[in-house]
């Protein structure tokens, strides 16, 4: 039988505002255990939230960068539950109304096809804190300095059909959030990071089949890698006459499987209610309006521009609009060159991307900034060293961090325009390889090309190729 | 300073002419506490040291010409209420080992106004009874009677007022727990309008319902106490930002013209006849003062306590989830894993009463039950709030009675949650709309008092504290005295 992938995702993306949700502690990641975790964060008695209107701000971003609805009315309520990481025994979180309802986002597949997917909702939030095992032997410790931190919680349709689809998703929403400057993307350090809702069923089917929800997902590769194990493992199940049960899952990297961490019977009941602490959370058109006016331009948006002023092919936009940064870099570029954007994007996303990748470095700490790559492409366009010269020039640029004219001239490299200085070369390889000369003039129109490569030997690859050409044609024919 | 104290008002006014000092004042009142501690088990912790030192910088703040009007006013707390580096209890042994690492807003309201505490008021535990029987640190007896209960949540309020060995304290009032002790122990007890007063630091129970509040021996001790503790928080997402007027400067405002609504529904079968007979004077003597009355129903009000037992347990279920022996307060001796830690913590640390209302809460929000119970509550909510919005367009202020029946014996209804829970029958409506309710003292029945209930609109507290004024002024129940404690 055939199969066909049902993947959901649940994507939750910590908002990068300075103080957490609903108390005034900082958010930085990374200090002494607790010491970002004052009494609201610790669930003291009597203390209460107040919601931080940034997080408030943020989400609303994202809704309308999603072009999702703007609830007027959301209300936060309390999830319920016991965990020694979780103060109150309780997590605030959005449940029957909340903050963004009905939004999409248009992924571009490896096919080049683009596949639109449907986002249900997306609520506000409180983090839990951590509980650490490691180097406490019959004890747990806890951490409460993420507890409170704003999440969104961005909850897809059921839309994707593989892995990839679901990697691209997320790696578009992923791209989106950092654009709109509401969460960092930072992966490692737990900042996005997805649950994976799986099913499989006979293709053609238009019912779902039985999920499995996957929790927390916290790489592309991890994501990819679950999803894939997981649908094999359903459809193992079902073709070995096995049911899949609705249940949670985990995903071990090391191991590369996902295993079962609760059925739906041992599933908590939150017991949702509308939290009493907080009003309802109210927002008017002005309020949207302000925050729409202030909304940078988005990837694809962005992308559309490159292909309509840039020439730049679908492919080569999208690549460039990946993240604001690239975009942004780019643009620099081109404006800096003045011409040929497409030789621009080229050298962006070629030879700099290639050199950022080895190095594992972000475009905004590439040892060749927008200025530097500039020179060297207009050292291109105005035909002062050839495309093939300007790799080496890019290549000690790098490493020296000096600029592409300071390598021309110190390595000499300049092209040969001077028509004397190539003549002259031409007439040396003619006189060094008589037979060649005589089997070209009798009809050997190949022994061209060896001609150039003689004459560029000759001129150390400097010769203009273009002079080249309409010099050696003229001398060869006699 | 060993006789019956009199009002806030006239300890203030001793303490402006000098007629004393602070800490001869809260001297005097610490020897009172002792003297009562061992019948009336007021007090959970009483903080003489800290006490006599406030005194003192009360004094010399009054002799360097920075005396507000409440300074070197003593009062006590209810043990509701978070003070920072001082035991917070709230009369459960789950915090029996709790000090507060903070002050809770109101605390540092009216002691920013000069008051000087003299301890933390017993109550029952969490504020969940209507007897104060339910306090992990004993019962609180009733100064007119001390085999009877002084009534509850806030029980140690009601009789440390009653007895004069507080000129005033600090109450709060989810379903009538500041307004059942005022009236089942002869005292003035208002619950202001839910967003009023900063919930910050008061330890929650049913937090859409709780509101902090005052119980004192008079109306103008009310009114003179209510301004510092009143006002917009902004660690309080609840409280109201709309200005605090000064509640004396209306006091002795007139009462010509005012309509008063008597509740059809206050005056049920439930009601005890010689009580409704006290009530039906007192509204005589507004008569007098130029009040009209004219009935009034407000027909959803019998659904209240059915509709409160739904509301209040689902949010102290959820509100008392915090104390899981992890961070703070009693943890179990040597847990085995982590269910042990919160199953045995949770056990040992909470009452019956507590775990009853836990037990409720938890269901009425389950699966399945939560619309059957939970929304439906909230749904007759909004007609019990309709009902009183109505009522309010025919009438100024609601009069009846505070309780059906004066104070009942220790142990009498022990055994009988529903009939406890009737004792609210008149008061949870007030908490359900969010309205401020009172409770002034207006005669005996069998030796034992009787409060009269006024129940105002929103924000009505100058209006209703002036109304209650009057009448004190017309009156002295309020002054009366039990004699144990003469």
């Amino acid at each position: 039988m055939e199969w066909e992938t049902v993947i959901g995702l649940e994507i939750h993306a910590q908002l990068a505002t300075r103080s957490k949700i609903f108390s005034g502690s900082a958010t930085a990641y990374g200090a002494e255990p607790n010491t970002q975790a004052n009494l609201v964060d610790l669930g003291y008695p009597g203390v209460l939230p107040v919601l931080n209107g940034e997080a408030v701000r943020m989400a609303v971003r994202f809704g309308l960068a999603i072009g999702a609805r703007i609830a007027p009315h959301s209300v936060f309520a309390r999830k319920n539950y016991f965990y020694p990481d979780l103060p109150k025994g309780y997590q605030i979180s959005q449940y029957e109304l909340p903050v963004v309802a009905q939004g999409s986002l248009d992924v571009v597949l490896d096919d080049g096809t683009r596949k639109r997917v449907g986002i249900t909702r997306a609520h506000l939030e409180e983090d839990a804190g951590k509980s650490l095992h490691e180097g406490m032997p019959g004890m747990s410790g806890i951490d409460l300095n993420r507890a409170g931190t704003p999440l969104i919680e961005i909850v897809s349709e059921p839309d994707m059909r593989s892995a990839k689809e679901a990697v691209a998703y997320m790696k578009k929403v992923h791209t989106l959030v950092r654009y709109l400057d509401i969460c960092d993307g930072n992966m490692q350090e737990g900042s996005f990071r997805c649950d994976a809702n799986v099913s499989v069923r006979p293709k053609g089917s238009d019912k779902f089949g039985t999920r499995a929800e996957i929790k927390n997902l916290n790489s592309f590769r991890f994501v990819e890698k679950a999803i894939n194990y997981e649908v094999e493992r359903q459809i193992e199940l079902l073709e070995s006459g096995g049911k899949v049960v609705q249940e949670t899952r985990l995903y071990d990297p090391d191991k590369g499987e996902t295993r079962s961490m609760r059925s739906k019977e041992e599933a908590n009941d939150y017991r949702y209610f509308p939290d009493p602490d907080l009003l309802p959370l109210v927002i008017d058109d002005a309020f949207v309006a302000t925050i729409k006016a202030s909304l940078p331009e988005l990837p694809d948006e962005k992308a559309a521009r490159f292909v309509r002023d840039y020439g730049l092919s679908e492919y080569d936009a999208g690549v460039l609009t990946a993240s604001r940064e690239l975009g942004a870099f780019y643009e620099d570029v081109v404006r800096r060159v003045g011409r040929d954007p497409k030789l621009c994007a080229n050298w962006v996303m070629g030879d700099l991307a290639a050199f950022l990748n080895k190095d594992n470095l972000e475009i905004n700490d590439s040892k060749v900034d927008a200025e530097a790559l500039a020179g060297l492409v207009t050292r291109i366009v105005d035909a002062t060293i050839s495309g093939k010269i300007a790799k080496d020039v890019f290549e000690a640029m790098w490493a020296s961090g000096e600029s592409a004219d300071a390598i021309i001239e110190q390595k000499g490299l300049r092209q040969i325009t001077d028509t004397g200085a190539i003549e002259q070369a031409i007439d040396e390889v003619m006189a060094k390889n008589p037979g060649q000369l005589a089997d070209y003039r009798s009809g050997k129109d190949k022994l061209f090309g060896f001609f150039v490569g003689q004459v560029m030997k000759a001129t150390g690859g400097k010769a203009n190729p273009a002079q080249l050409n309409d010099l050696l044609r003229k001398k060869l024919s006699g | 300073m060993s006789a019956p104290a009199p009002t806030v008002a006239a300890l203030a006014r001793g303490l402006a002419e000098g007629a004393f000092s602070s800490v001869e004042l809260t001297r005097a009142y610490l020897e009172r506490i002792a003297a009562a501690q061992p019948s009336l088990n007021a007090f959970i912790t009483v903080t003489g040291e800290s006490a006599l030192k406030a005194a003192a910088e009360a004094d010399a703040a009054r002799a360097a010409g920075r005396a507000g009007r409440l300074t070197g006013v003593p009062i006590g707390h209810k043990d509701i209420f978070c003070t920072e580096g001082v035991l917070t209890t709230c009369g459960s042994k789950m915090l029996g080992n709790f000090v507060s690492p903070y002050d809770a807003t109101i605390v540092s309201g009216l002691r920013a106004a000069g008051t000087v505490m003299l301890g933390k008021l017993n109550m029952d535990e969490f504020a969940m009874g209507s007897s104060n029987e339910t306090s992990h640190f004993g019962p609180v007896r009733n100064p007119w009677d001390t085999q009877m209960v002084p009534g509850g949540s806030s029980g140690g309020s009601a009789a440390s007022v009653a007895a004069r060995i507080v000129p005033a304290a600090t109450a709060t009032d989810t379903g009538g727990s500041i307004r059942q002790p005022a009236a089942l122990c002869g005292v003035t007890g208002i619950k202001p309008t839910y967003g009023r007063c900063s919930r910050y630091g008061m330890i929650a129970f049913a937090s859409s319902l709780d509101q902090a509040g005052l119980i004192t021996v008079s109306a103008e001790d009310a009114a003179l106490l209510l301004g510092p503790m009143s006002g917009f928080d902004p660690r309080d997402s609840t409280s109201v930002d709309s200005p605090v007027p000064d509640y004396t400067a209306t006091l002795g405002d007139s009462l010509q013209g005012l309509t008063i609504g008597l509740v059809r529904e206050f005056f049920d079968k439930g009601l005890d006849a010689a009580c409704e007979q006290r009530i039906r004077d007192a509204i005589a003597v507004y008569e007098k003062l130029g009040a009209k009355v004219r009935e009034v129903s407000c027909p959803n009000l019998p659904l209240s306590v059915p509709t409160y037992y739904v509301v209040a347990p689902a949010e102290c279920s959820s509100n008392l989830a915090r104390f899981d022996g992890v961070r703070f307060g009693h943890r179990c001796d040597s847990p085995k894993n982590l269910l042990d830690l919160y199953c045995r913590s949770r056990g040992e640390g909470f009452g019956a009463e507590v775990k009853r209302r836990i037990m409720t809460g938890t269901y009425v929000l389950s699966a399945g039950y939560y619309d059957a119970y939970y929304l439906k509550a909230q749904r007759v909510r909004q007609l019990i709030s309709a009902d009183f919005a109505r009522a309010f367009k025919e009438c100024d202020l609601l009069f009846g009675p505070t309780t059906p029946t004066p104070a009942f014996r220790i142990g009498a209804k022990c055994d009988d949650p529903i009939t406890m829970y009737l004792n609210d029958i008149y008061t949870i409506g007030a908490n359900l709309a969010g309205l401020p309710g009172m409770s002034i003292p207006c005669g005996f029945v069998d030796g034992l008092p009787i409060g009269l209930q006024i129940v105002g609109p929103h924000f009505s507290e100058a209006r209703m504290l002036n109304v209650a004024h009057r009448y004190q002024q017309e009156t002295d129940w309020h002054l009366k005295t039990p004699s144990a404690f003469a």
